[in-house]
């Protein structure tokens, strides 16, 4: 089973004959990621990394069967890459691309409410079911397939975790690494829910950051509905604040968003928090015990 | 504004001086407090006669121009009657160290240098107490993923100790991500802030009109405190806050030429330019990474291993030896600094690679007298761990970050 990528997923590349697009498109095949085409406006017709470019998605949607695209598009166009792949109907959209205006994404995330489709990012590496599909732009290699399903807002962060998972010699079902933006089309608490409801799932490790509530609402979810172990860490317990002018994101934020606040949340709600991201992967594995 | 500019790294935003960002509400028709930047005494005496010819009156107001709330507090903020206190009052905001709640070290701190004064019209006059101060600010709420607009009739004060106290003084209005502001609701603001008639009618105008400025200049937080309403009933912004969305700037070109580099640290300036993210702290180990959340989890563990940070740096993507160098130069200039944690987690970036940087940096700047740690993980970590250790160079290396920490509470303790 596993969630949101398996082999069977039919995935295009958005932003395929680019730089990134090219690389990763072809790390993507080598790993044997069911990689059906992709998409470059005005390139239609042509074959790359021997498969079709589509001027448009409907087109890849229509000619290939397309459901699943990852996104690698310059962030000027990545919110319209991304609004075009939910017009076209595929199901679930990836988004890599970092630094797409804020105003952008507001305008994404309202107009995607209308259609029956997942966003997973932006500003994230990806999604990888191990030895099945990797959608992203990840190391293949550290990967193992098993049963922990690892939830993460960074990329980096999410291969140490990965890594750790390994070398205790349990393996992953699905990786989702959310992305660090303000505005994600997934949060925590949806991810660290797909895991839960996945028969292929047994233990899930999240990961999390200082600023915004999304972990202290996944712990909260969590308490209500968890069936499984979870593990959960924060960056950021010594990260300085931030310059400060005006007084208004305070008003809006909240006391919970610091890295203490939520590892308090968490461990309210019964998940295995650790301080030291190098204990990670053993807390899991005594956790399933 | 703590929460939403809580993380350095990865919501990146520009500020706006008050004479910039009352230049960006003009360009939208935002009544504003009339006023000329000037950087020098000679400058402000022209701007303030000029300022005179059209306001019919001696008064003025000098205001120092740095990144900061709080100027009034500091000696900042001053009210002049006649040209020979104009000169005066500029002559000794310009030049001075600025201390405000909000620089460096707060008002015990040692403050920021101002370079820049805005010789404005006294918007209160003529009847100061017939006026009205209110509070307005635009943001993105993250939880709701939509625009709001705050305000309050508190204004003039600090709105944090307004909402804690009289949280039902304390206003906001949502705004719909496609439908945008919509009449309505700039009316709601209006009636909110109990006003009616001829202000009631300027304060929908300014309304409106400030939201197209915020959406039009992707701003991040426009803050208008205080928002005066004048004896004769006109809506005027006194002060401004503004911050700039960095990531949609490649769209505003005129707006990212205001960046003032002089408000910003000259080593993160530095840094910036060779495409390290570099935020500087008071610890004494050092760290270079990949990653923001591998950074922050890194700092977590120098702490957790007897050690406080430094600094933060993520190297990015692209971890070769010119950049790696640059980052071990940008680290080094600290003299706090006791040791370095250098952590890359290799996926796309191949850990033989770094490592040859690693050393040859090392042999290029010849003398680095603090102990260096390097764990270096992911793609060809083992061959890396083998250059560095046949080196011969004082660096301890380590593969798992737990070995890392262990060393790092080694050289700390």
């Amino acid at each position: 089973m596993s969630v949101l990528v398996n082999k069977d997923s039919k995935i295009i590349v958005q932003g395929f004959t680019g730089k990134e697009g090219t690389f990763h498109a072809s790390q993507m095949i080598e790993y044997g990621t069911n990689v059906v085409g992709g998409v470059t406006p005005g390139k239609g017709g042509q074959t790359h990394l021997d498969r079709p470019v589509f001027n448009t998605v409907a087109d890849a949607v229509t000619e290939a069967g397309a459901d699943t695209s990852i996104i690698f598009v310059p962030p000027a166009f990545a919110g319209d890459a991304i609004m075009e792949a939910a017009a076209a109907g595929i199901k679930v959209i990836i988004c890599i691309t970092e630094g797409i205006p804020v105003q952008d994404m507001v305008k994404v995330k309202a107009y995607l409410e209308d259609f029956d489709c997942r966003l997973i990012g932006p500003n994230c590496p990806g999604v990888i079911t191990p030895d099945e599909a990797k959608c992203g732009i990840m190391p293949g290699f550290i990967h193992n397939k098993g049963r922990i399903g690892i939830v993460s807002r960074s990329g980096t962060l999410t291969y140490e975790a990965v890594d750790q998972v390994t070398k205790a010699g349990l393996g992953q079902s699905t990786c989702i690494g959310i992305g660090g933006d303000p505005i994600v089309g997934t949060t925590t608490k949806d991810a660290v829910q797909l895991l839960m409801e996945d028969p292929e799932t047994d233990g899930i490790i999240m990961i999390g950051e200082i600023g915004g509530s999304m972990e202290a609402d996944a712990a909260n979810w969590v308490k209500e509905n968890g069936t499984k172990p979870v593990v959960g860490f924060i960056a950021g317990q010594t990260a300085p604040k931030g310059r400060t002018m005006g007084h208004a994101g305070a008003i809006i934020g909240g006391a919970d968003d610091t890295a203490e606040a939520k590892m308090k949340i968490m461990a309210a709600c019964g998940i295995h928090v650790v301080s030291s991201p190098a204990e990670i992967g053993a807390t899991m594995a005594k956790a399933l015990k | 504004m703590g929460i939403q500019n809580y993380k350095t790294t990865n919501i990146p935003q520009m500020n706006l001086h008050e004479y910039q960002g009352k230049e960006l509400l003009k360009s939208y028709g935002v009544a504003i407090q009339e006023g000329m930047v000037a950087d020098t005494v000679d400058e402000a005496v022209e701007a303030y006669k000029k300022l005179n010819e059209e306001t019919g009156t001696e008064v003025a107001v000098v205001k120092a121009q740095i990144h900061a709330g709080g100027r009034g507090k500091g000696g900042g903020v001053k009210l002049v009657k006649n040209e020979a206190e104009l000169r005066e009052t500029a002559d000794s905001i310009l030049g001075m160290m600025l201390k405000t709640p909000q620089t460096p070290g707060g008002l015990e701190g040692s403050g920021k240098l101002v370079r820049k004064i805005l010789v404005a019209e006294d918007a209160y006059r003529p009847d100061f107490d017939a006026c009205k101060e209110y509070y307005i600010s635009i943001l993105m709420d993250r939880e709701r993923k939509s625009n709001v607009i705050i305000h309050s009739t508190e204004g003039g004060m600090d709105i944090e100790t307004v909402a804690e106290e009289t949280p039902h003084l304390v206003h906001k209005e949502y705004i719909d991500p496609e439908l945008g502001l919509l009449p309505f609701q700039s009316r709601k603001v209006a009636f909110n802030l109990g006003l009616s008639g001829k202000a009631f009618k300027e304060m929908v105008k300014f309304i409106t009109k400030l939201y197209n400025a915020f959406t039009g200049s992707d701003a991040s937080l426009f803050e208008i405190n205080p928002c005066l309403q004048t004896a004769d009933d006109r809506i005027v912004a006194v002060d401004c806050k503004v911050t700039l969305d960095d990531n949609a700037l490649f769209r505003h070109k005129d707006l990212a030429e205001m960046r003032d580099v002089h408000e910003e640290d000259p080593t993160e300036v530095e840094a910036k330019s060779y495409g390290l993210n570099y935020v500087k702290l008071d610890g004494n180990v050092g760290c270079m990474v990949n990653g923001a959340g591998l950074a922050m989890a890194t700092m977590d563990i120098i702490k957790l291993s007897g050690g406080e940070p430094a600094n933060f740096l993520d190297v990015g993507g692209t971890a070769d030896a010119a950049r790696v160098e640059q980052a071990f130069r940008i680290i080094l200039k600290d003299p706090n600094v006791k040791a370095i944690l250098i952590n890359i987690f290799g996926g796309i970036v191949r850990c033989d690679r770094v490592a040859q940087g690693v050393v040859d940096a090392y042999k290029n700047m010849g003398n680095i007298e603090v102990p260096i740690i390097v764990r270096l993980q992911g793609t060809n970590a083992d061959i890396a761990k083998t250059i560095i250790d046949e080196s011969g160079l004082a660096v301890h290396s380590a593969i798992l970050l737990q070995d890392a920490a262990d060393l790092v509470k080694e050289v700390v303790g």
